[in-house]
């Protein structure tokens, strides 16, 4: 019986490994995973208003981005790690950004771009400098200017008062033509906030809602995968900037239509808080989040494009090593003797 | 409106506490074991020279090793018998380390203490006591305890912080002392201030330990006459039974880096400690048992053990009833600090405060990934320091550059490789940077 006892622990192969043996249940899968849900209801939107076409767009960019993410890995000789949801997050995000009127080629293109270049070169997961997804777009823009700035579509769902603008995007008329012909071409301004809120307007693909995306941002906080430091400086510094600079005259702008249009919902709470890409620490990323504000409103005001959202997050994206590096957490207590 | 709960500031987890497996099982004595293995180096410090030598008969309390120099404390036979060899036994940490082998003697039974008034010893006589027995932090890192309450003259201590934190998820040994020997621990603490020459003493316990709270609460009470000894309650958070973390969690001090609490005018104890030195003062009684929580669901039934020092784990496995055939991971010690081990033949020592048997489903055996810069173990770390930096300069060949990073203020929690989504060995790598950095 006791010689049975101990043969039975003998049996076992125990594992030995470093303290802790506890760990807490979030894996990157986990956090991959809900991100591509949170994702998801702007895109069930995009597609009753602008048409089937944008799931298609979706579809390729995403199937590209995975498929460019496990041939580059077995090119590199690096395990292929396909199934942790982040090359679908970057297909998706991908998407997201560009108009939903582009030839199906492109985002293919972008895909390549995003993954290849800016992601597996650099290291794969968490080594990347730039966020994948934008400088997949920024290729985009330099390459198909003309397909990446007209091709809008029209939203169903929506009654515009002046046709001649309806397919162009909210922006682009407060640029060339001022905040009053965006209200003419709506109607009013409430009718303006309610349906940019809701995200009946036109734009990029999963830009538009800005409640849809609020609402799986604020779960992913809720949740703790991503904090609240930098959608909140990113937004609050366009909504203030806008306010002061955005009007005719100083103090005049309107900060809410500058927060419900472009991409500023998709990038403060989906691009701007991606971990490779942005300070680990709060002082950083509050900084940061404030950086991408002040570059968003300095392009949309005095910049070629009407959007500034994606080179706001690139640059300061270029900017978050240094972030890193100059706040950091602060010692419990230093050692005796040292200053600081 | 009641008053928010004392904890330290920065940092810290919640681990899933798993204490509902023994902490109402009161502690049971096992039976004497058939042989112990001393081993003479038990905890931190000089290790110990035999005293003894093979087939010599020792009773229990026998003084058998001792230092010859340096820090240290001496070790006691644990049962009366005979020493059947002097040679080696398997360690955590040390991987095999000298030991004394001793046959208990059958006919042997435990050994009566007598119980003696304590008043009227001087305070090198107690400290004496608390030598002669042998006592060392049980808390874990084992510290030698006469040393700790002879702090230097020019260190102001003003306050005793009795350790009752047990931030440990599963273990329940202080718990259970506290429900069962409140009075003893504090006639222990009273010891312990009358050495210290000061009279402020406080203990320092999780809310998650209710009736421990009650029960000390209320032995101070009865017995504190010429004391300022208070209980604390502490919010549950871990590591709070981190001596630093403690001592800022119940009096806001800090204790500098690389400094030692009586910088900051304190001194801690632990629970089973504060108990010895009761036991030692009061019945001249040496460390010769050891409360142990053995749990997890890798076992056949939970306890709260008390059993002879050098006791093997295989006798306390067959005493409870063997294991599962779903035991995936034995540890010396909590789930967040303790040491994994792959055998059986493992002596407890006088620092060991649990040995779990755990499942597939409560360990975690997912595959690490890359460093995914969620900085999840930067809002985690308590003591403010970087691990993401250090587990990526260490995987790059730079260990050496590490001490930037605070390497060496860390002291392994865990709590970095808790939070890590990609499950790191965070822990490790920064062993790794302890040993090839430079201290600056």
């Amino acid at each position: 019986m006791e010689k049975e006892k101990s043969s039975a622990f003998e049996t076992h192969m125990l594992v030995v490994s470093v303290s802790p043996h506890i760990k807490q249940p979030v894996t990157v899968e986990k956090i991959m995973w809900t991100v591509v849900a949170c994702l998801i209801p702007p895109l069930i939107l995009s597609v009753f208003i602008f048409g089937p076409r944008v799931l298609i767009i979706t579809l390729i960019s995403v199937i590209s981005c995975v498929l460019t993410e496990a041939i580059s890995q077995k090119a590199l000789g690096r395990p292929v790690t396909i199934r942790d949801g982040s090359a679908v997050i970057t297909g998706l995000l991908l998407a997201y950004v560009i108009p939903p009127g582009v030839p199906y080629y492109l985002p293919i293109l972008g895909a390549v771009m995003a993954i290849f270049v800016t992601k597996q070169l650099f290291g794969g997961l968490g080594a990347n400098i730039f966020n994948p997804a934008l400088i997949g777009r920024a290729f985009l823009m330099a390459t198909f200017p003309v397909a990446m700035t007209s091709a809008w579509i029209t939203p169903k769902y929506i009654q515009f008062k002046a046709d001649a603008l309806s397919s162009a995007t909210p922006l682009f008329i407060i640029k060339h033509y001022g905040i009053k012909a965006l209200i003419q071409t709506y109607g009013s301004l409430s009718y303006i906030y309610k349906n940019f809120f809701v995200g009946i307007r036109p734009g990029c693909i999963g830009e538009t809602s800005a409640f849809l995306l609020l609402l799986g941002g604020l779960y992913l906080i809720y949740k703790g995968y991503i904090k609240w430091y930098i959608p909140v400086s990113m937004i609050g510094t366009i909504a203030l900037l806008t306010w002061i600079f955005g009007g005719e005259h100083l103090f005049e702008g309107n900060p809410l239509v500058a927060i419900l249009s472009g991409g500023v919902m998709l990038g403060a709470f989906f691009m701007a808080t991606d971990y490779a890409t942005s300070p680990n620490w709060k002082t950083g990323q509050l900084i940061y989040g404030a950086g991408i504000g002040l570059i968003t409103v300095l392009i949309r005001l005095k910049g070629g494009y009407p959007e500034g959202v994606c080179y706001a997050i690139l640059l300061m994206n270029g900017f978050t090593p240094a972030l890193d590096s100059w706040f950091k957490p602060k010692r419990f207590a230093p050692p005796k003797g040292v200053k600081k | 409106m009641e008053k928010e709960l004392r904890t330290f500031k920065k940092g810290g987890i919640h681990p899933p506490e798993r204490k509902e497996y023994t902490e109402h099982l009161a502690i049971e004595d096992m039976p004497l074991p058939k042989e112990v293995d001393i081993l003479l180096s038990q905890h931190f410090g000089a290790w110990c020279k035999p005293l003894v030598k093979k087939k010599d008969r020792v009773e229990e309390g026998d003084i058998i090793g001792d230092v010859e120099k340096g820090l240290g404390a001496c070790v006691h036979a644990s049962v009366t018998g005979a020493v059947k060899d002097i040679g080696s036994s398997p360690h955590p940490l040390l991987v095999s380390v000298p030991s004394i082998t001793i046959e208990r003697d059958q006919e042997a039974e435990r050994k009566e203490y007598k119980k003696e008034d304590w008043h009227n010893l001087s305070r090198e006589e107690l400290l004496s006591r608390v030598k002669k027995a042998g006592i060392v932090g049980m808390g874990g890192a084992g510290f030698p305890t006469h040393v700790k309450l002879s702090p230097p003259p020019e260190a102001k201590v003003d306050t005793l912080i009795i350790n009752g934190a047990e931030c440990e998820p599963y273990l329940t040994v202080d718990h259970r002392l506290m429900v069962e020997h409140a009075p003893e621990i504090v006639e222990g603490i009273k010891i312990i201030l009358t050495i210290l020459g000061i009279k402020r003493g406080y203990v320092g316990i999780e809310v998650n330990k209710p009736d421990a709270i009650e029960e000390m609460s209320k032995a101070v009470k009865e017995n504190s006459e010429g004391f300022d000894i208070g209980v604390v309650p502490l919010k549950v958070k871990y590591p709070q039974g981190s001596e630093k973390q403690l001592i800022e969690a119940v009096t806001g001090r800090k204790v500098p880096a690389f400094g030692l609490p009586f910088d900051v005018g304190v001194i801690v104890q632990n629970i089973g400690t504060t108990r010895a030195i009761y036991e030692a003062v009061i019945f001249n009684k040496p460390v010769v048992e050891k409360v142990v929580t053995i749990s997890g669901k890798g076992i056949k039934r939970q306890a709260n053990l008390r059993v002879r020092i050098g006791t093997k784990l295989k006798d306390i496995v067959e005493y409870l009833g063997g294991t599962t055939p779903d035991l995936k991971k034995v540890v010396v010690g909590g789930p967040m600090m303790g040491f994994a081990i792959s055998t059986l033949d493992f002596p407890i020592t006088k620092i060991t405060s649990g040995v779990l048997f755990l499942t597939e489903d409560e360990i975690d055996l997912y595959e690490y990934k890359p460093c995914i810069r969620c900085g999840f173990c930067l809002e985690a770390c308590p003591m403010g320091l970087q691990p993401n930096e250090i587990g990526i300069y260490v995987e790059a060949g730079r260990a050496e550059e590490t001490a930037q990073f605070g390497v060496f203020e860390c002291f392994e929690c865990g709590c970095c490789a808790y939070v890590c989504p990609s499950k790191r060995p965070l822990v490790q790598f920064i062993r790794i940077g302890k040993m090839k950095a430079k201290r600056a």
